[in-house]
């Protein structure tokens, strides 16, 4: 079965059709990269995939459950979690911070437990602090741990929300251009890490730009034009395919 | 009958001044998106400033009102360069905030200056009631229905056919863009305090001879003035007008099942608006 | 506090946990210094300024509103104009308990709790949907329609002559009557309730309010239930806001409309701001500030005639506040951390 299935999604904003009945399946530990030109629809599907936005109509499907029309906190512990094309980061707390944050819905505290400081407590916030250490750690950010969020550089701040994403647990992680604003190391950077997050078991869909990023992880590619899907294949298949080609105007 | 009219007649009365006052905020708000919790304030300032010194000069009425909402048009002026010009950071809260601080300094000083008591202003024109229909409403009502007609029209004109007042509804429509175009959108809030404050003056001097004047007059009547705002749709003109009426006409006519709760119903008519449906009757 | 030092004391540390273990020493020695600074001001205020301790008494009580309302503004980043109606709530259902209902006040005190948080949920369903000034002037209508009922409804709350004659708290034989045992009472309950807020804010809930402040859509996409959590801390801090009700109906045993009013959630905010927001300490810091204010102004009045002191306080109120939110809008609290005086109760702190 596959993890994620999309069945004619559609999304309509007061006479915009953003997303026009769109489907496809997404197979378990793949890595699929949704590609297209501007204002083709991409972000706003994974607006209604992570639950951020409702559908006009059509159903997602996420391990054969149905979860369009769920809000996101209600799809985040299902497994689902998605990063931001804006990196959306808490300036408001530091690197690590931002991590546990993450990492709240699997331990799930209590207000009462952490104003009396029950014992449950304490073990609480070591097992979130060790947790986040190692991801920081994943990412490559473990010395910056207690500097403030908005310290960090663009590069280094897409990763850490990328490590608070992973804090979630998720089995499914949509990443909205994490190669936006990088520059070539850091996008060859982002790329083995992506991979690594592949190899923990990880299913990841990106939306992205960058057409030798893509090329380069994905394992699958679905184009969207004007709301609507063009192609989808391998990235051999999409490099000829002559739709995507005028789709995007000699690319 | 001559009951009920009596009731709407006072309604319309001061849903007129509420009118003028949702005025008043939606110019502000509509050029600077801040919520100008100081505007019954200036109210409270017409009244009293023309009240005081008829007590003092005795002058003719018509000169004593110009004098009395070109102060207030300075006062409003000078909070928008001392108190909002220099926020750096002006989140919407901050901005609220510092206006609630406005509209308490001057209270107090005003309380500071004038005195607790109330003070008296007599009608424009004659002090006999005038009969419509069986029931009476002192003369001074028409006064200030008439002149909040003419500030209705004058804006409405302003609005369209002047350059400042197309100037300012670009403002509103899109400030970045009106930025771009040329249009300095400082000088547009400044512009906006200084027509907001000299309608909430010019509204405050009308009703004086009605309610007279006094330090306190300011913070309720400013209040239901948003109640209307919120109403008629933060952000419309004619949605603060008719929100205006209506607030005036609902709360007379509420004062007739129950005086006690006098103050309740336009804001509890505001939270049910917020509650159900906050964009209100016209708003955007 | 002592039990949380030991605790540290045996955790395995790697780097960041020592690092951490020493800034937490520094703020337990903050804590401790409070709670002595408290425990021993009375033997030190004694025969003309005794009148400071009945202050204090007062000035506890502001500690716990302010306390609550912070967590409110500070960490979901919502606005009340009105919470000074919650208090009222407290405090009259705590009188009208004792008074009508012969419960005893250490009946009274909890159960006025439950109905403050029963309202308090109802009010906060449908209000903290809204954002920004809807939410504030929503709450400022709901404060305002609060007092104006409790003047109105006169047969149940006694109008606007309000209730008096209410019963002291009393322990065991003694009632709490007098400054020196209510000053103790009080205190001890703002404290608790201090260390309480203290430890809410730096925990995992403090972050999801935190986050929820910061970017309210990313924290949903993380699994936060956004509104629940707001909601949570707007009925604690109504919670808070009754104690202190509570409180103020046994120590003054007289209530009216016109102490919960409008001005009085204005003043609430203006500590808040002043204080600090996202700093549990700044709440403190505001209401000792604002209560010291007039004390100060009373001073002045007694040396320069002809200035009416009630007027001159509430407009040193408006102009703070104006002062405050122009040139630090982070507060008292703000600037201390940036000395370096106070942390930035930005980082994780246990």
């Amino acid at each position: 079965m596959s993890i994620l299935e999309v069945n004619n999604l559609r999304k309509e904003f007061a006479g915009l059709v953003a997303v026009a009945d769109v489907s496809f399946a997404i197979n378990r530990g793949e890595i699929a990269a949704i590609i297209g030109p501007n204002g083709a629809g991409k972000t706003t599907t994974f607006n209604l995939l992570s639950g951020v936005t409702d559908a006009t109509s059509g159903e997602v499907r996420y391990d054969g459950q149905v979860i369009s029309g769920l809000k996101s906190y209600q799809i985040t512990p299902l497994g689902v979690v998605r990063t931001f094309q804006n990196v959306r980061l808490f300036h408001n707390m530091t690197v690590m911070e931002n991590v546990m944050t993450g990492h709240h819905i699997r331990v799930k505290p209590k207000m009462l437990t952490a104003a009396i400081r029950l014992p449950k407590f304490f073990r609480q916030e070591q097992i979130t602090m060790e947790y986040s250490i190692k991801l920081l750690d994943f990412v490559g950010l473990e010395e910056k741990a207690q500097l403030m969020a908005d310290q960090l550089p663009y590069g280094q701040q897409r990763l850490l929300e990328i490590a608070r994403a992973l804090a979630t647990q998720p089995k499914l992680l949509l990443l909205d251009e994490p190669a936006a604003g990088l520059n070539l190391k850091e996008t060859t950077e982002l790329s083995r890490l992506i991979r690594r997050i592949q190899r923990q078991g990880i299913t990841i869909i990106l939306v992205e730009h960058d057409m030798e990023l893509v090329m380069g992880i994905a394992d699958r590619i679905i184009v969207l034009d004007r709301g609507q899907k063009i192609a989808e294949g391998t990235p051999e298949e999409i490099r000829n395919d002559q739709k995507v080609i005028t789709a995007y105007l000699g690319e | 009958m001559s009951q009920i009219l009596q009731y709407l007649l006072t309604g319309v009365t001061v849903g007129s001044i509420y009118a003028l006052i949702a005025l008043g905020f939606t110019i502000i708000y509509n050029t600077t998106d801040i919520i100008n919790f100081a505007q019954g304030e200036f109210v409270m300032l017409g009244g009293i400033i023309m009240a005081s010194l008829y007590r003092a000069f005795h002058l003719p009425l018509p000169l004593l009102f110009v004098i009395a909402v070109l102060i207030v048009t300075l006062v409003g002026m000078c909070i928008e360069r001392l108190a909002i010009r220099p926020v750096k950071s002006g989140s919407i809260v901050t901005l609220i905030i510092i206006t609630i601080g406005v509209s308490i300094v001057i209270k107090a000083v005003s309380a500071m200056l004038w005195g607790k008591d109330a003070i008296p202003l007599p009608s424009f024109s004659s002090e006999r009631p005038v009969r419509i229909l069986g029931s009476s409403m002192p003369s001074q009502s028409l006064w200030v229905i008439g002149v909040t007609i003419c500030i209705m029209v004058i804006m409405t004109l302003f609005y369209r056919y002047t350059r400042l007042g197309k100037a300012m509804r670009a403002c509103a429509l899109n400030k970045v863009g009106a930025n771009v175009v040329g249009i300095d959108v400082r000088k547009m809030s400044l512009i906006s305090f200084a027509i907001s404050a000299a309608i909430g003056a010019a509204a405050g001097a009308l009703v004086t001879p009605i309610y007279h004047a006094g330090y306190d007059r300011g913070t309720m009547i400013g209040l239901k003035g948003f109640c209307a705002t919120i109403l008629g749709g933060l952000g419309s003109v004619p949605g603060g007008v008719l929100g205006g009426f209506a607030i005036g006409i609902l709360e007379s006519l509420g004062c007739w099942i129950s005086s006690a709760y006098k103050d309740v119903f336009a804001l509890a008519v505001m939270v049910l608006v917020l509650y159900i449906r906050p964009k209100g009757l016209l708003g955007k | 506090m002592f039990f949380i030092y030991v605790q540290k004391v045996f955790w395995e540390s790697s780097s960041e946990l020592l690092l951490r273990k020493q800034r937490s020493v520094k703020k337990n020695i903050w804590h401790l210094a409070l709670i002595l600074l408290v425990a021993l001001l009375p033997l030190v205020i004694r025969g003309s300024y005794s009148y400071l301790l009945s202050l204090m008494v007062a000035g506890g009580i502001y500690v716990i509103l302010v306390l609550g309302l912070n967590l409110l503004m500070g960490y979901t980043g919502q606005i009340s104009l009105g919470h000074a109606a919650f208090y009222g709530i407290g405090a009259y259902s705590s009188a009208i308990m004792t008074m009508k209902y012969g419960l005893s006040p250490w009946l009274a005190f909890p159960a006025a709790i439950a109905i403050t948080c029963t309202f308090a949920l109802f009010i906060g369903i449908p209000t903290l949907r809204l954002h920004g000034p809807y939410l504030a002037m929503a709450t400022l209508g709901i404060g305002i329609i609060f007092t104006k009922v409790m003047i109105a409804w006169d047969t149940f709350t006694g109008g606007p002559d309000g209730i008096y004659g209410i019963p002291n708290f009393s322990l065991g034989f003694t009632a709490i009557d007098t400054d020196i045992k209510q000053y103790y009472f009080v205190w001890l309950v703002a404290i608790l309730i201090f260390i309480l807020s203290y430890n809410i804010v730096n925990s995992g809930i403090g972050r999801a309010l935190k986050a929820i402040d910061s970017n309210e859509t990313a924290a949903e996409v993380l699994g936060i239930n956004a509104a629940r959590y707001k909601l949570m801390i707007f009925i604690l801090s109504a919670a808070f806001a009754s104690i202190a009700g509570s409180l103020y109906t046994h120590c003054r045993l007289f209530i009216s409309p016109q102490i919960f009013s409008f001005m009085l959630s204005v003043k609430l905010v203006t500590m808040v701001v002043i204080g600090g927001m996202a700093n549990v300490w700044g709440g403190l810091i505001g209401a000792l500030i604002l209560i010291a204010i007039p004390e100060f102004l009373t001073i002045i009045s007694e040396n320069w005639q002809g200035i009416n002191t009630t007027e001159l306080e509430i407009a040193i109120y408006g102009l703070t506040l104006v002062l405050v939110m122009i040139f630090t809008p982070t507060g008292f609290a703000g600037m201390l951390a940036k000395i370096g005086l106070l942390r930035k109760q930005k980082r994780i702190s246990l």
